[in-house]
């Protein structure tokens, strides 16, 4: 799409205005959206820091990602692919479904995976908040996220022969016929362990 | 009256005084990431969904007496330009400004603390300060938090800590920034060494305006970068030292230019000043330069330099949608420029500018 104001260079920047009711659209190129002073800030991929670090993962277990992209979220119904592709989970519980990969994400960018608790915890659970929506209820475990979290443990702690065991086990599980794993659909919504 | 006009006609309430270290620090700026259980992401839920929560946080906000002559805005119902004004504010973010959505934004009366609503996380909790007060600053956020959570479950995890859309701010969601000037340690081709050091203890340091902004006029926004493994505590200890130690630097930088350059960093000063006050054309990137310089002279002690706290409010107030707001009028950049000089000029109290007469 051409620029609105100078019907010359392609449009880069879009904006959606609602005015006196009526949506208005506007599609600019960088030079004229500097000069009606819009702020342009050129932005280096704002996911670079997360996606980054994800795409280090990716490479350092190139057998696994590909398994994992499959995995799914069973509160939102996020794949851990598009979580790769964003950089953004999509609800509470993807931490929870992305464990083992995620863990490896975590520790590269923050050198920890495990939150250090302060005054600034919740002191009860926050359970005296409005309900937006139906309370959750029990989660179930997928057999194959606590094969992964030790998977990624024996890796850690260079055991091998258990590592090696470990993923004979989950293909097993994820290949019972052969033919690969397909969704069984939303699951149930996940109790946020608060 | 609308609370963008009003806040178009006077200075910036929480930038009235220059706060500790002043000096060479504008601004403390703390942000708590927090996500309400029960609804997914902002990235992932639908519409119907943000606009439900938007409205409960909204409300939620207002009742506290942080917010009680406070203001609440949709972003999509705000004309381009109002939204433009609201970055140049620092209220809310670049992506926000493009948004459609449920986006939404609570601000106090002098800005001090602002809930952004449904940007990356469904709250945002804003607490900017002047000057260098990482503590206060982070108290004033807690307490904003406290209140908050009273009415809005937010989404804890006892291993990993407040959970957010992006893994890079799980934990405790905080960061903590301060935006410095560093003009003798840039003059003294010091500061590359010194942000590279920055960056290894894990902090960042970032432009004007944050994530992925240019440097401009010598100011720099550290903040840290780790929100997992450590606690706030630590996150604004970590912080408060590393600027500290900064700080002893430019001082010690500015002594190294003054025993040895005193005349020529005068005179860039007092050339900067002049352009300032007698000039009818300045554009916003070359403005920033050139309060800069100002800034530097009011630290270094020179007389008849404009006061730090006027500086801060010509920097703020002198950005495009302000100046068009101002007008209110859309003005193309020469227009801009011409319009941006005059009313420099008025705000510095020059009133002998030579003028042709028409």
């Amino acid at each position: 799409m051409k620029c609105q104001r100078c019907h010359d260079a392609e449009s880069t920047i879009h904006f959606k205005e609602v005015a006196d009711g009526n949506l208005r659209e506007i599609h600019l190129c960088e030079p004229c959206a500097a000069d009606k002073g819009f702020h342009v800030a050129v932005e280096h991929n704002k996911l670079s820091i997360a996606t980054q670090f994800i795409w280090m993962a990716e490479n350092l277990f190139p057998e696994s990602s590909a398994k994992i992209g499959a995995v799914q979220c069973e509160s939102c119904g996020l794949r851990y692919s598009q979580f790769a592709r964003l950089g953004r989970l999509g609800c509470p519980s993807c931490y929870r479904a992305f464990e083992p990969h995620l863990n490896q994400i975590l520790r590269r960018i923050h050198g920890s995976t495990e939150h250090k608790t302060s005054a600034s915890a919740p002191m009860t659970h926050p359970g005296g908040g409005v309900q937006i929506v139906p309370p959750p209820v029990e989660r179930t475990v997928d057999p194959l996220i606590e094969l992964r979290k030790k998977l990624t443990e024996a890796i850690e702690k260079e055991e091998y022969e258990l590592a090696a065991q470990l993923r004979d086990e989950i293909r097993e599980l994820q290949n019972p016929t052969g033919s690969s794993s397909s969704d069984t659909g939303p699951g149930p919504l996940t109790s946020e362990d608060a | 009256m609308n609370p963008i006009a009003e806040m178009v006609q006077g200075p910036v309430g929480w930038l009235r005084n220059q706060g500790p270290e002043g000096d060479r620090i504008l601004s403390t700026r703390i942000r708590l990431a927090r996500n309400v259980v029960g609804t997914r992401f902002c990235g992932r839920a639908i519409d119907a969904e943000l606009a439900a929560l938007g409205d409960q946080i909204e409300h939620s906000s207002l009742l506290l007496p942080e917010f009680a002559e406070g203001s609440a805005v949709q972003i999509s119902k705000l004309p381009i330009l109002d939204r433009q004004f609201l970055l140049e504010r620092h209220l809310i973010s670049h992506d926000l400004t493009a948004e459609v959505g449920s986006r939404g934004l609570v601000w106090a009366r002098d800005e001090s603390r602002s809930v952004m609503i449904n940007e990356e996380d469904h709250v945002r909790i804003q607490v900017l300060m002047p000057g260098f007060q990482v503590e206060t600053a982070y108290a004033a956020a807690r307490e904003v938090d406290e209140k908050l959570r009273v009415n809005l479950p937010f989404a804890y995890d006892e291993s990993l800590g407040y959970l957010t859309a992006c893994p890079t701010n799980v934990g405790t969601g905080l960061r903590a920034s301060v935006l410095i000037h560093l003009p003798a340690l840039v003059l003294t081709q010091r500061i590359k060494k010194i942000l590279k050091g920055v960056t290894q203890v894990g902090l960042t340091v970032r432009g004007f305006y944050g994530e992925g902004t240019e440097v401009m006029g010598n100011f720099f926004q550290v903040s840290n970068q780790v929100t997992l493994g450590e606690t706030e505590a630590e996150t604004l200890k970590k912080l408060d030292r590393v600027v500290r130690q900064i700080l002893d630097w430019e001082k010690k930088a500015e002594n190294t230019l003054l025993s040895d350059a005193e005349l020529q960093i005068e005179d860039k000063i007092l050339r900067a000043l002049g352009t300032l006050k007698y000039s009818r054309l300045l554009g916003s990137g070359e403005v920033i330069g050139l309060l800069s310089a100002a800034r530097f002279g009011s630290t270094l002690g020179m007389k008849n330099v404009p006061p730090v706290p006027v500086l801060n409010d010509v920097l703020l107030r002198c950005q495009p949608a302000h100046l068009q707001r101002l007008a209110g009028r859309e003005m193309v950049a020469e227009e801009r420029n011409a319009f941006r000089a005059e009313w420099i000029q008025k705000n510095l109290g020059v009133s002998d500018v030579p003028r042709r007469e028409v």
